[in-house]
């Protein structure tokens, strides 16, 4: 399997002292939708930021695809492609110019360059805004702008930080389709969230970054498997009996309300016997939900861990 | 990165800087030339018949080489710290830097992008100056040359001050503190011939005064300085602000953290 970046004892020190990295190992391959997720100030941004050229590392080393950032960056350069947290290209400039100028930057002959800028601008609904300035763009309009201007060059790495930050339900859940979908066609792609049900939902592997070290590097199954129990919260539409208690071992039930009942549910146990007691009962079960966010309880009990 | 991939590269940066200048073309090209437009109508024209001849010719045909090149210097240096330090500031730079264009190429291509202005201002300027004064280019490869090199070396200055910069007041400084008074003092308006000892001295510590006096030979065919020895300064200038422009950016210097 080709690895697409590997990150060896990468230590990054600022000039005020603060030990951000503090010799972080990481390897992602090639094909993989990885997630890196850690709190504010964790480490997330710099480690993207010494990938890309953008931070200056300490000591450590970076490879993408088998190829050193210091002693191949042409190479590297043209292999990936990264969306930053904050917006960063002039406000003062059309759409399309910011997507062109880019191509422009690595190389793309002019005519390669316009078809790849309107291939990206309509793929990501950006199209019919092409000759406005992008000072004109909401804010997920200029997310949008940045992945577009990403993969103009059509790199085997993308990089994310933070790319649905800020950004409505409805156009976070579109970029994740639109993600998925260049994923699926090859593209290795690195997330940093603060997103964990976004995290969640696209990431095969995942590693938890916290106080520059990572705290946790594995696969999005394995670590879901780590949780031993899982809370509902169902709705009936008849009130619960007083004294109504579930047959089951290592199922606890917990009356919250006349018809409002939260379940927590053992690892390996199903669910089914939960609505079948409820059956025999003649309660009907009119809705449920999960109480907690999974990956949250994991992530918060691995940063406990290392705290 | 192959050559083709480069000579895009920077083709894209050039077009770029040309395409900003020219958009706020109301701020960039017709303030220079009103400027300059009024030193020719005060000082050229209206003090200047009262003060005759200056160096062997009319004052006003003696103050248009050093008027030129005036705003030649001024442009190519504010486009290029104005411009690059606005990319610095709204983070469009990171565009360029996480791109695998060469250093030596994103440089060259300010450079022209500065040149570019530099140039296009010197030329309103010069047809401007045709209202007032004959001229007669006397050398046309020195005249032609030595505001191209000198247009660069501001273009680099403009580049290292833009590197160091933090805010907008930081790119305002040196032109007000250390361009202008080098300018004002570098024979535009006056001869050398005029001035004590000392300040002759002084005057030939100041490397506009070279660059000033060498267009005026060019047009008119008489200066206070060494042609050989100017073009020497200036392309050392060239070669040691260059190297440090690149150095910079191979450290990541108000680019990197």
């Amino acid at each position: 399997m080709t690895i697409a970046i590997s990150i060896q004892n990468l230590v990054k020190t600022y000039a005020n002292g603060f030990e951000a990295l503090k010799g972080i190992s990481l390897e992602v391959e090639q094909g993989d939708f990885f997630a890196l997720l850690g709190p504010n100030g964790a480490g997330k941004s710099t480690t993207i930021g010494v990938i890309s050229t953008l931070v200056n590392k300490t000591s450590g080393s970076v490879e993408v695809f088998g190829k050193n950032v210091d002693t191949h960056s042409y190479e590297t350069k043209l292999d990936f492609g990264v969306v930053p947290q904050e917006v960063n290209f002039s406000q003062f400039e059309k759409v399309r110019d910011i997507v062109m100028t880019q191509a422009g930057y690595y190389g793309l002959p002019r005519k390669l360059a316009a078809e790849r800028c309107e291939k990206y601008l309509r793929k990501l609904g950006l199209w019919e805004k092409r000759d406005e300035r992008s000072r004109s763009l909401s804010g997920g309009m200029k997310r949008r702008l940045m992945i577009a201007r990403a993969l103009v060059h059509e790199p085997r790495l993308l990089i994310l930080d933070e790319p649905t930050a800020g950004v409505d339900i409805e156009l976070r859940r579109s970029m994740w389709e639109f993600l998925t979908e260049i994923n699926e066609n090859g593209t290795t792609i690195i997330l940093t969230t603060h997103y964990l049900e976004e995290a969640e939902q696209l990431c095969r592997n995942i590693a938890i970054i916290d106080e520059g070290k990572i705290v946790e590097n594995t696969s999005m199954r394995k670590l879901l498997k780590e949780l031993d129990s899982q809370v509902y919260i169902l709705e009936t539409n008849a009130q619960v009996p007083a004294g109504f208690s579930l047959k089951q071992d290592n199922m606890l039930l917990n009356i919250i309300d006349e018809n409002i009942i939260e379940v927590t549910v053992s690892g390996g146990q199903s669910v089914n016997s939960v609505f079948a007691e409820f059956s025999e009962a003649d309660i009907k079960i009119d809705s449920m939900r999960n109480k907690t966010n999974r990956l949250e309880q994991l992530f918060m009990s691995k940063l406990e861990g290392n705290g | 990165m192959l050559t083709n991939h480069k000579y895009i590269a920077f083709e894209t940066i050039v077009i770029k800087e040309v395409r900003r200048f020219a958009r706020i073309w109301v701020q960039t090209l017709v303030p220079p030339a009103i400027t300059i437009g009024l030193y020719f109508v005060i000082f050229g024209n209206l003090v200047g018949r009262r003060i005759g001849e200056m160096g062997g010719f009319q004052y006003m045909e003696f103050i248009v080489p050093g008027l030129i090149m005036m705003s030649v210097i001024q442009n190519s240096y504010s486009n290029v710290v104005s411009s690059f330090f606005s990319h610095k500031f709204q983070r469009s730079v990171e565009e360029l830097l996480v791109s695998p264009v060469p250093n030596y190429i994103i440089l060259s291509g300010f450079i022209v992008g500065g040149m570019a202005r530099g140039l296009a201002v010197g030329t309103i300027v010069t047809l401007m100056s045709l209202f007032f004064a004959d001229l007669e280019i006397q050398n046309l490869f020195i005249t032609v040359s030595v505001v191209l090199l000198t247009s660069i070396v501001f273009a680099l200055a403009g580049f290292i001050n833009a590197l160091f910069a933090n805010s907008f007041d930081d790119i305002s400084i040196i032109p007000t503190f250390v361009l202008t008074p080098l300018i004002y003092l570098g024979g535009v308006f006056y001869s050398v011939e005029l001035l004590p000892p000392f300040w002759k001295l002084v005057s030939a510590l100041n490397p506009i005064f070279y660059m000033v006096n060498t267009f005026r030979y060019g047009i008119l065919g008489s200066s206070d300085v060494d042609i050989v020895w100017a073009f020497f300064i200036l392309v050392v200038f060239i070669v040691v602000l260059f190297s440090s422009c690149i150095m910079l950016l191979r450290r990541g210097t108000g680019l990197r953290s």
